[in-house]
């Protein structure tokens, strides 16, 4: 008896010594936890967090980098709401520029639902539209300068073939932002066309059987059945599109550097000249920072809206 | 009965024919559309001077002058801005990687509290757009005295990008438990499980992440612009920008310049394609 008491109090002794060891571990597993995702948390405080609270201080300053920084209050804001003519053009342009998203999207979705269809040389299809995806945006824009040339370009003179007189597509305040569109959309079918590809295999074929078998047509089959199923899909690429939109800058700083006539000064061309050509960083601040609000505000509407056609199966 | 059916089944394999000519040559005027600038690129870079601006153009020029690309290379000092490009992106890709795949292990495998709600912070501050730090960044790294080093470039990226953790951690994930609690009890701790058992078996879910990362380095404009001022520390991208503002009118340098800019990502494109393919799938439709 005593024997067999002797036997259970060293066996509890050693369940609590285990339920310690076992507690000691899972802290360890917590410490290294914590450890292993922290590199990414430390660079976005760094050079996330960090900058963006202070350019909410320097939004609220008079500041050129030499001299020390006044503060001014809204000072900024003021100017950018009421008194800045420029801005206002600049976000116009923004938003021109951003009708070649529709354009983009649906020209991907055609090219990809053409490539779905057992089509031989796929590859050199998909390789041909996707190409300009992985090339320098500065290669493709000298290029494309040189291709709108309006006497030399090449455009032109394929226009000419067919007796349309080109316009002078850089050099005109009405066709600039036309022609920086067009390259926009050009390079821009990849990703979407790769990613509705991937989306259409998924739909089942299952659904276009029973919609034979009730009579519908390829129209009907393509508005109520490809349309909602790849929803996802026109959903992600059309909130990652107008992220991008609002932040273009590259094109059009080396096509025409925001000319002729500001009429393709994008908001973060303007911003970039704000700050780093006048030097006005407090202003260029507010200007970012009434971006980052614009951004949000259209990614959360995004969000909402989609609720009413997006379908997550 | 059985011919109607016959019937209607030719019937439907003429349509189907025809429907597939309709596509093949929408297809073909859409690869020419690509393709064309890029012809007309290659064929203006070895043109001479004068046939540039010859009308109506000549496709194939009489003579190759093939010393454009020389020409190119030697003026607008291509090969330092090649030699400056990979000195930033290569060290800031190996350790953006691990850091990346270490934080994406952690949220694949590692137990701790509140994982997720942390990975759900990480992930919503993909959502901000870049350009809000450009200014504050610059005033920052100006004090630290970062300002025509390469360091602004170079930093930044080594602690590891949320897009690269996401991808990572979806792969981690289906890396099997039993693997992991094997190596575990082996005595090969939570480090030595990751770097001898997990790296090595995510070898083809790091090289995806590597391509897109290089992409991304090598193509980028507007970081060194900002941050690069002394011709001497440009990156390839710069060279160019700079060559094309010093020699407006020179198309056919400019072009055999742009052409040779290209051909770094041509090549990578042509032998990892399936990479791609993958990589924008897994984290375009997951995300």
């Amino acid at each position: 008896m005593s024997k067999n008491g002797d036997l259970n109090v060293q066996l509890n002794v050693k369940s609590v010594e285990f339920n310690v060891n076992k507690k000691k571990k899972f802290k360890r597993k917590y410490i290294y936890g914590y450890l292993f995702i922290a590199p990414p948390f430390i660079g976005f405080i760094l050079f996330g967090l960090i900058p963006i609270v202070y350019s909410l201080y320097i939004s609220m300053t008079s500041f050129d980098l030499f001299n020390p920084a006044v503060f001014t209050g809204l000072d900024n804001y003021k100017k950018l709401f009421l008194e800045d003519p420029l801005f206002w053009q600049s976000l116009f342009n923004t938003i021109y520029a951003a009708i070649g998203i529709p354009i983009g999207i649906g020209l991907s979705l055609l090219i990809a639902m053409g490539l779905s269809k057992n089509i031989k040389g796929i590859n050199f299809f998909r390789t041909a539209f996707f190409l300009p995806s992985i090339c320098s945006v500065v290669a493709l824009t000298l290029m494309w300068k040189w291709i709108f040339n309006a006497d030399y370009g090449v455009l032109n003179n394929i226009l000419g073939f067919f007796h349309i007189q080109g316009p002078n597509w850089l050099g005109s305040s009405t066709w600039a932002m036309p022609a920086l569109i067009i390259q926009g959309v050009w390079g821009g079918l990849g990703t979407g066309m790769i990613l509705y590809i991937a989306a259409l295999k998924n739909v089942p074929r299952t659904f276009y059987e029973a919609a034979d078998i009730d009579g519908a047509n390829n129209w009907d089959k393509f508005w109520h059945i490809t349309l909602p199923a790849i929803s996802p899909t026109t959903f992600y690429l059309a909130i990652t599109a107008v992220i991008g939109a609002m932040q273009a800058f590259v094109p059009y700083m080396l096509m025409t550097n925001g000319g002729p006539d500001y009429s393709t000064t994008t908001i973060v061309l303007y911003l970039y000249n704000n700050a780093f050509r006048y030097m006005n960083m407090g202003y260029a601040s507010a200007m970012a920072w009434l971006l980052f609000v614009v951004i949000m505000a259209m990614t959360i509407i995004n969000f909402k809206v989609s609720s009413k056609w997006v379908h997550y199966d | 009965m059985s011919r109607e059916l016959a019937i209607s089944k030719s019937n439907k394999k003429k349509k189907e024919t025809v429907s597939k000519c309709f596509i093949y040559f929408f297809l073909v005027i859409g690869a020419l559309i690509m393709a064309v600038p890029f012809l007309w690129m290659l064929s203006t870079s070895l043109k001479t001077e004068g046939t540039v601006f010859a009308i109506p153009p000549k496709w194939i020029p009489d003579v190759f002058l093939w010393s454009n690309y020389s020409q190119a290379i030697e003026e607008a000092q291509l090969v330092q801005g090649l030699v400056n490009t990979l000195t930033i992106v290569i060290p800031s890709l190996i350790i953006g990687l691990f850091s990346a795949s270490i934080a994406a292990y952690g949220f694949a495998k590692l137990e701790f509290p509140g994982r997720e709600k942390l990975f759900m912070i990480l992930l919503s501050t993909m959502m901000i757009p870049g350009i809000v730090t450009m200014v504050p960044s610059y005033v920052i790294f100006r004090n630290l005295g970062w300002i025509d080093t390469f360091k602004p470039l170079m930093i930044p990226g080594m602690f590891g990008g949320v897009a690269c953790v996401f991808f990572l951690r979806q792969f981690f994930k289906n890396i099997p438990k039993e693997l992991i609690e094997a190596a575990e009890l082996d005595g090969l701790g939570y480090f030595g499980t990751f770097m001898k058992i997990v790296l090595p078996l995510s070898k083809p879910a790091i090289a995806t992440q590597a391509i897109f990362g290089f992409l991304g380095g090598y193509n980028d404009y507007m970081g060194p612009l900002i941050y690069l001022n002394d011709p001497d520390k440009f990156t390839l991208q710069l060279k160019l920008a700079s060559f094309n503002g010093a020699y407006s009118s020179e198309w056919t340098l400019i072009m055999a310049g742009s052409v040779l800019a290209l051909i770094p990502t041509v090549l990578l494109f042509y032998f990892a394609q399936k990479y791609f393919v993958e990589g924008i799938v897994m984290t375009g439709l997951k995300g």
